[in-house]
């Protein structure tokens, strides 16, 4: 599905450090679909151990709602689990801002659809502190601008051309490797470990 | 124009690109691809709903290990869910004609402990799995990484990924490891100096006279946790500790095979003026057996050290919080519950000779639950055959069949909430062996250490010579 411009408000989540067992618990991980994480999104930080909704989480409050998720430094890091990027999406997020993006889950989110938005911590605090003010600031996403914008700031963000090719237009990696299939038959050929 | 000479990764990843063109990233060809139960389902689903076949079944190696039980691995697996997962990875194996370690297989065990122990993983291959421990395989001098699911279901129909060329880093580590200090001290020290984040974008080389004296097993536990800094992965040139590891594996080359791979394999280091984009180095003497404290693999400190104050950016305060510490206080002394020794960083066999033979004739302490789970079938026959199993038992330990187990505990192998575990794996992340579970990562002979002790305590004082220096 092709990524278009759009506005929307954001929850913020300002830990720094997210690790992917936070995003989604492993013991979450045994399903044979991709469909349903986003029920488990941030089990433990968002119910407690009965199951019970934790009223001082921020998804369980109903002041701050959107498809941008504001996060602290570095998202995403420690396990490969692509149930992280696919929790996120189930649960309606389009968008992460960061300082900092694990490999990996910037990855497995850009296949997904998921666009990870590096900026600076300053930029980040900004934005917060506008939320603090106005819960329903609005944020606009223009990744063919490479641009987001709030209140009277626009920011513009890096991201590598192809992906960004890819959001834009809808593609998945799998649809470019499909096409090289003769010059891998080729590589084949002359490769030690083929 | 200079021609600068090569570093190890740019040499293996140059003879791996398939097509390289401007403003795209590479096509990278994969020499093996690692897969398990949890992270291929939704591959094959897709290969499934395109009407795709596998396109090199020889090329791609499974086995069930995340979610496996440790005990009675001979009856139907309880827990429905990961019974019907497991059931699925068979299935998907058979139908798209993948080699099929299973559960009862002698060849069953933790992914990245039976692709090295059968000698599948090579120098100079490009190997991924659904899993961020692949870098594990780097210590054998290969291009080994972490991948995501649509990245596994990629490879499974091309044999290729999309990848842009990280940066290079070079970790230097020299001189001689002290008593009562292992490769995991180092990775943990490492980690506690770069951060969790700090070799984001990287991929590591590691080198130095302390790494060269490293046994290939230590190897592994030090490639293992490069992911644990952020990086892509680590890799360690292959020597003749090596060469002599790979002989005779079940895998390995054999014969005129075995000669012309050789010659492949002593052109994989870094040449002397290859340039890395980072160089750190460090001194072997440095380092002491370490212990984290917090919530990420970066919080660790030398096991006599005090725990560090905050920052002043929460991160200390808030893992302090989850784990009932206190910043300042040291940890020497602090009650432990569990004590678990395996997964994919520490769960080979010299990780289980060395406990044994440091509680042999001893006894756990009273109120601590200690599972010790091999890392293979392989390796669990043979600690038996060495009389291991004896050894632990006597000391009220518990050898448990092959798996992932404690180390996430997508079993049934969980720490209770608020318990405190010493642990040889590779996270301690809130709730990581468990909802509420608090995780001290540890070299196994701190682990043993504190075990007979328990407690949390400096295996240095715990041992008479020099020969628990590897």
């Amino acid at each position: 599905m092709p990524f278009e411009k759009f506005n929307d408000t954001a929850v913020p989540l300002m830990a720094s450090n997210i690790d992917t067992d936070q995003i989604i618990p492993a013991r979450f991980l045994k399903a044979t679909t991709r469909d349903g994480f986003g029920k488990n999104l941030f089990r433990d930080w968002r119910y407690d151990n009965q199951g019970n909704p934790k009223e001082d989480f921020v998804l369980n409050q109903n002041n701050y709602r959107g498809t941008i998720l504001v996060v602290g430094e570095n998202f995403g890091c420690g396990s490969s689990r692509e149930h992280a990027a696919w929790a996120l999406v189930d649960y309606g997020f389009k968008v992460v801002i960061s300082t900092f993006f694990a490999d990996i889950f910037k990855n497995n989110a850009l296949n997904n659809g998921l666009l990870p938005i590096v900026t600076s911590k300053s930029n980040i605090e900004e934005l917060v502190s506008e939320m603090d003010v106005d819960k329903d600031t609005s944020i606009e996403i223009n990744l063919e601008e490479q641009t987001w914008s709030f209140v009277d700031r626009t920011i513009e963000f890096e991201i590598n051309e192809f992906k960004k090719m890819c959001l834009l237009k809808g593609y998945s990696n799998m649809d470019y490797l499909a096409s090289k299939n003769e010059a891998i038959n080729n590589f084949e050929n002359e490769h030690i470990y083929a | 124009m200079n021609n600068k000479g090569k570093t190890l990764f740019e040499k293996i990843w140059d003879e791996h690109v398939v097509e390289n063109r401007a403003g795209f990233p590479d096509v990278f060809y994969i020499d093996r691809h690692f897969i398990h139960e949890v992270t291929s389902p939704q591959a094959f689903e897709g290969l499934r709903k395109a009407g795709k076949p596998v396109a090199r079944p020889k090329q791609t190696i499974a086995t069930a290990d995340h979610n496996v039980p440790t005990l009675n691995q001979h009856l139907p697996i309880k827990e429905m869910l990961s019974k019907i997962q497991v059931e699925t990875l068979t299935q998907n194996c058979k139908e798209f004609g993948i080699e099929l370690f299973g559960l009862g297989h002698q060849h069953q065990g933790i992914v990245h402990v039976i692709g090295p122990e059968l000698g599948i993983t090579q120098p100079g291959m490009t190997i991924v799995c659904g899993d961020s421990h692949t870098s594990t395989h780097g210590a054998f001098g290969s291009i080994a990484f972490g991948i995501g699911t649509s990245e596994v279901e990629q490879v499974l129909a091309t044999q290729c990924l999309l990848q842009n060329r990280p940066k290079t880093m070079k970790i230097e580590i020299n001189g001689e490891l002290g008593k009562g200090v292992l490769s995991k001290d180092i990775i943990l020290y490492i980690i506690s100096k770069i951060s969790t984040a700090g070799a984001t974008g990287y991929f590591v080389e590691y080198t130095g006279s302390a790494i060269r004296a490293l046994s290939m097993e230590a190897r592994m536990t030090i490639c293992n946790m490069s992911i644990e800094m952020g990086a892509r992965g680590g890799m360690i040139a292959p020597d003749e500790v090596t060469f002599s590891y790979l002989k005779g594996k079940v895998h390995a080359p054999k014969g005129e095979e075995w000669n012309s791979k050789m010659e492949y394999w002593k052109t994989l280091y870094s040449d002397e003026d290859a340039q890395f984009d980072v160089e750190i180095s460090y001194r072997a003497e440095d380092i002491q057996p370490m212990i984290t404290y917090g919530t990420n693999p970066g919080m660790g400190i030398g096991i006599s050290d005090v725990i560090p104050q905050d920052n002043g950016n929460g991160d200390i305060s808030s893992a302090m919080n989850y784990m009932n510490l206190n910043a300042g206080q040291e940890l020497l002394g602090q009650k432990i519950d569990y004590v678990f020794i395996g997964s994919c960083t520490n769960s080979r066999i010299e990780d289980l000779r060395l406990v044994a033979d440091f509680v042999k004739g001893k006894r756990k302490a009273e109120g601590v639950n200690v599972w010790i789970v091999p890392g293979s079938k392989l390796v669990e026959k043979q600690a038996i055959e060495e009389g291991l199993d004896k050894i632990f038992i006597e000391a009220g330990f518990e050898l448990r069949q092959p798996g992932c187990s404690a180390c996430l505990a997508m079993n049934e192998d969980k720490v209770p909430a608020g318990k405190y575990c010493v642990s040889t794996s590779n996270r301690n992340f809130e709730g990581r062996q468990g909802p509420g579970s608090r995780t001290f990562l540890a070299s196994p002979l701190t682990a043993a250490a504190a075990a007979v002790t328990g407690v949390i305590s400096d295996v240095r004082t715990l041992i008479k010579d020099e020969s628990y220096a590897i």
